[in-house]
């Protein structure tokens, strides 16, 4: 399937793969079914690069470098389970968790979270930095859908599968660093947003509790990330895919 | 709103000086549009000329801004409020920034912010209640050989210091008084 003349080799912890011209380090591994931790990366959206847990290291360089958004190059050494990479990804998780309210007990997503599972699989059990606890309203406004900010971790995906997937562009990201928060229209109430399809395209993809259904109680939301790729293929390749097809 | 938000259609076909929006002042906002020929990458600059017409930048002008430039409206805002150099409230008659940069924080640009901030009862970053004075604290401004660095209605003063600064501040208000 894959084209011989465009292939690159590359190892993935001293173990033998084989790489596309042009494709990311990410990519790579994923195709060679090789785990490399992510969060913002989604299959089917442009790359992002924010949350950085995706970091590896590539042979004696010093620089850590983000998998999702660093292409294959020849002979190229990936390392992705050593000591150092696994503090890396740990702190990370504990800084989004102490950024945020991120309480699991009382969470939509309990159980079905990608930020828990994270937490998991780094085998991060405390956090080391001062929880900043702030306060941030939830907008509730929207009949079909909840947005709770507290839950928020600014991988915005939400943003972009509105821009690239919708067409809609109801989301951004207003202000910067700690007070940096996602944004409907004039930071209106997502209820009053003009542009707002009710797709439910940024709910299906967010990768917490930040987005979910009304209603929902705690532990029943489960979003459906995946169907963003089915709908990539379908508009570039014209290919339509079911979805047991494109896990 | 809606006023403003209609003046965007009816800007081709108008007289100069007749703003649909009731509000002349956008005019010079149309002739910048106009110049950079609607192109959505002269958000920044654009913003830039209505916050210098406007003194502040309100919601109604950033849908305008917004609707101008066929820019979703949360791309706009999320632009605006990004950079430190927009504001969202009407600013005082007069404006005092003071750079709390490293080398302005080290000679004493906090003691600085926080006489001027008790004299005449403004916090940090605000407005006083009377309309009379905005303090800002900016992060600096470049001149570090000149800390503490002030900045008073435009003028950029070197070696400041809390008496100093409060007594050019007073003279500016007692002047208008």
């Amino acid at each position: 399937m894959v084209d011989r003349r465009q292939t690159v080799a590359v190892t993935f912890d001293g173990v033998d793969a084989e790489g596309v011209v042009g494709e990311s380090v990410l990519e790579c591994a994923r195709r060679n079914g090789v785990t490399i931790p992510s969060l913002c990366f989604l299959e089917g959206l442009s790359v992002w690069g924010g949350c950085r847990i995706c970091v590896v290291e590539v042979a004696e360089d010093h620089r850590l470098r983000p998998a999702c958004a660093t292409q294959v190059v020849p002979d190229m050494e990936i390392k992705i389970e050593t000591p150092r990479l696994r503090a890396y990804r740990k702190s990370i998780l504990e800084l989004l968790f102490a950024e945020g309210n991120h309480v699991c007990a009382v969470c939509v997503s309990n159980g079905k979270c990608e930020l828990q599972d994270m937490a998991v699989h780094c085998g991060m059990d405390h956090v080391r930095y001062d929880y900043r606890s702030p306060l941030r309203e939830i907008d509730a406004s929207h009949p079909k859908y909840v947005f709770d900010p507290n839950r928020c971790i600014l991988c915005t995906r939400c943003v972009r599968v509105c821009d690239e997937i919708e067409g809609a562009h109801v989301w951004d990201v207003s202000y910067r660093g700690e007070q940096a928060l996602l944004v409907t229209e004039m930071n209106k109430p997502w209820g009053e947003s003009l542009s707002c399809t009710w797709c439910g395209k940024c709910v299906a993809v967010c990768p917490t509790g930040s987005l979910a259904y009304q209603g929902r109680a705690i532990g029943e939301m489960e979003h459906d990330p995946v169907m963003i790729k089915r709908l990539a293929v379908a508009r570039s390749r014209n290919e339509w895919l079911y979805p047991e097809e494109s896990k | 709103m809606s006023d403003t938000m209609r003046s965007v259609a009816g800007a081709s076909n108008r007289q100069q000086g007749d703003h649909p929006s009731g509000d002349n002042r956008f005019d010079l906002v149309d002739k910048h549009l106009k110049r950079g020929r609607y192109a959505q990458d002269q958000l920044i600059e654009t913003l830039h000329v209505a916050q210098d017409v406007f003194g502040f930048l309100s919601e109604d002008i950033l849908v305008y801004v917004a609707r101008a430039l066929k820019l979703p409206p949360s791309m706009v805002y999320g632009v605006a409020t990004f950079y430190e150099l927009f504001t969202f409230d009407p600013p005082g008659d007069h404006s005092c920034t003071v750079c709390t940069g490293t080398a302005c924080f080290v000679k004493g640009a906090d003691e600085i912010v926080a006489s001027v901030s008790n004299t005449y009862n403004v916090p940090a970053g605000k407005t006083a209640e009377d309309n009379s004075l905005t303090l800002k604290t900016a992060r600096c401004l470049g001149s570090c050989s000149l800390a503490p660095v002030v900045v008073f209605d435009g003028d950029v003063l070197s070696h400041q210091t809390s008496e100093s600064t409060v007594s050019l501040v007073g003279a500016a208000l007692g002047g208008d008084a």
